[in-house]
């Protein structure tokens, strides 16, 4: 096998334009014959993986970035956008420091398909890229065919999910500020598993701190799925209670089944009908499309099953899965966080696997994610995951991890420098 | 192929490979501490973390242990400490003692 082939191109569009340098650049970022990584998404896990084989491989494996859009908005801390109290452009990143800083190719483009068993990816603009080792972290796609009348509600932009951070979270906060004083903004919330388990309560708050001072009469429904709050809920119940008592109400076992656009309307399997003047209606979710399209989703054909020693797909060879797209080990929450987290062991691994050595057969993984209950206090939840050998999977260190006492305003400080860390961490 | 050739370069150099393949463990479970302190323990601009790269060894393995055992007060780092034994505290403080220094690729 010649390495220095493994790049094919075809055509010198737009994204292959870069790629077509590739006999140059290969010289410049790592010798010639080094291995080649393929990273699909450039969300918390891809960025982070990206980065992290080259920084473990001591720049010597030669790592591809496929991601469509042109710049990372975050998620985490997108909720303050909806609250009035960030701009976009605060939680948004260049994706440019991956590669002038660490030698990653960044390609804008969208992975059409990929062939696990010749090992080659196909690019939407029709290029392929040959791969030793491809990292899968394409982060979640809506089920909306699960709620009727969604699909075709969303397209009108009449009810938005802006669990994607981007153009979407600022329509969503339009609709906020569009809202008259004494309306309702209502929130349904799909069963668990999904992204982000804290996100929905959190979005909540803010938005129940916007309406507070710049709407008092307004109201924030909270339509749950779950039996209870999946996440920080004695938390969130106490704040609720405590600040935003007659404004924010919770109903839980509230399975939406379907919405009407033209009345605002939605309806859940059991319990009557709501109407809200806003509506931010969640479907199930489940692993990208990519991940179906290759068959790697096994897990009730939502999730991604994979060995958690090295993240590599229990369907595919040298084909890893990180990120919210896995069916996850226990308690390990869909967060960016633990997507970052994964990406590094993942990276290890990939690093360890192709230089011969063994890999680490006790990795760890940390999560600590940050929730705002208005602009200016926040509390988090931490856990440590350690990988037990003989059970093949990762479970929580017992005695570790735990959540705030209260939220605060010390914490609210210390959730934005997480940000800053985590940006850098994950893209420069 | 590729595995053949590694695995002769493995028999070739095997005390320093096997060098290379611990020095890959301890900087990935320092990476651990990345997600809020920076990458290799420096924390970015504008970012109020404690940048720990460079700190003495002794000095971060004594703090990891106090927040471990409950003597040092804070909000997230007692209760990640407590999901580490003494012996990968001892390697994440020697990891970030003396950091990677990055370098250009």
């Amino acid at each position: 096998m010649k390495r220095r082939d493994l790049l094919k191109l075809a055509g010198a569009t737009t994204g292959l334009g870069t790629l077509s340098l590739a006999g140059c650049a290969m010289n410049a970022i790592g010798a010639p014959d080094s291995a080649r990584v393929l990273v699909v998404g450039g969300g918390y896990g891809g960025a982070t993986a990206a980065k992290y084989v080259r920084l473990l491989s001591q720049y010597k494996i030669d790592v591809v970035l496929v991601e469509p859009e042109a710049a990372f908005v975050s998620c985490p801390l997108s909720n303050l956008v909806l609250g009035g109290y960030r701009a976009i452009t605060d939680i948004t990143r260049a994706y440019d420091t991956l590669g002038t800083a660490h030698g990653v190719r960044v390609v804008r483009d969208m992975v059409a398909s990929i062939d696990p068993v010749k090992r080659v990816a196909v690019l939407a603009s029709g290029g392929t890229i040959r791969y030793d080792k491809l990292v899968l972290s394409p982060g979640i796609e809506l089920m909306f065919d699960r709620v009727a009348g969604l699909q075709a509600a969303s397209r009108q932009g009449r009810i938005l999910q802006a669990w994607k951070a981007g153009p979407e979270t600022l329509a969503l906060r339009r609709q906020l500020e569009a809202m008259p004083d004494g309306g309702t903004f209502a929130i349904a919330i799909p069963e668990a598993p999904y992204r982000c388990p804290p996100g929905p309560y959190e979005r909540a708050s803010v938005i129940a701190g916007y309406f507070k001072t710049a709407k008092p009469k307004s109201k924030v429904l909270i339509l749950d799925a779950n039996e209870d709050v999946t996440s920080k809920g004695a938390l969130f119940k106490k704040v609720w209670a405590e600040s935003y008592k007659g404004i924010i109400e919770y109903r839980p076992q509230h399975k939406a089944t379907a919405v009407d656009a033209a009345t605002n309307t939605v309806k859940f399997e059991i319990q009557d009908d709501v109407r809200a003047d806003v509506l931010n209606v969640l479907p199930p979710m489940r692993a990208g499309a990519i991940a179906l399209r290759t068959g790697l989703a096994n897990a009730n054909a939502r999730w991604c099953e994979v060995d958690f020693l090295n993240f590599e797909s229990t369907a595919a060879r040298h084909l890893h899965v990180i990120g919210d797209s896995i069916q996850i080990a226990t308690l390990m929450p869909k967060s960016g966080h633990m997507a970052n987290s994964q990406a590094k062991v993942a990276a290890a691994a990939i690093v360890a696997e192709l230089n011969g050595w063994e890999i680490d057969p006790a990795p760890m993984l940390t999560n600590t994610c940050y929730s705002f209950v208005d602009a200016q206090r926040a509390m988090h939840v931490a856990s440590v995951h350690a990988y037990l050998p003989s059970e093949k999977t990762f479970k929580p260190v017992a005695g570790a991890g735990g959540l705030s006492s209260a939220p605060n305003e010390l914490e609210a400080a210390l959730a934005f420098s997480w940000a800053r860390s985590i940006w850098a961490d994950t893209l420069g | 192929m590729k595995f053949v050739w590694f695995a002769t370069a493995l028999f070739l150099a095997g005390p320093a490979l096997a060098q290379d393949a611990n020095a890959l463990r301890a900087r990935s479970l320092a990476a651990a501490c990345a997600q809020c302190h920076g990458t290799d323990g420096r924390a970015p601009p504008g970012s109020a973390m404690v940048t720990l790269a460079g700190m003495p060894a002794a000095y971060l393995a004594e703090q990891l242990k106090a927040f471990k055992a409950g003597t040092r007060p804070g909000t997230v780092m007692p209760q990640l400490a407590k999901g580490y034994s003494d012996a990968q505290i001892a390697q994440l403080a020697a990891y970030l003692a003396q950091p990677a220094t990055g370098g250009k690729p």
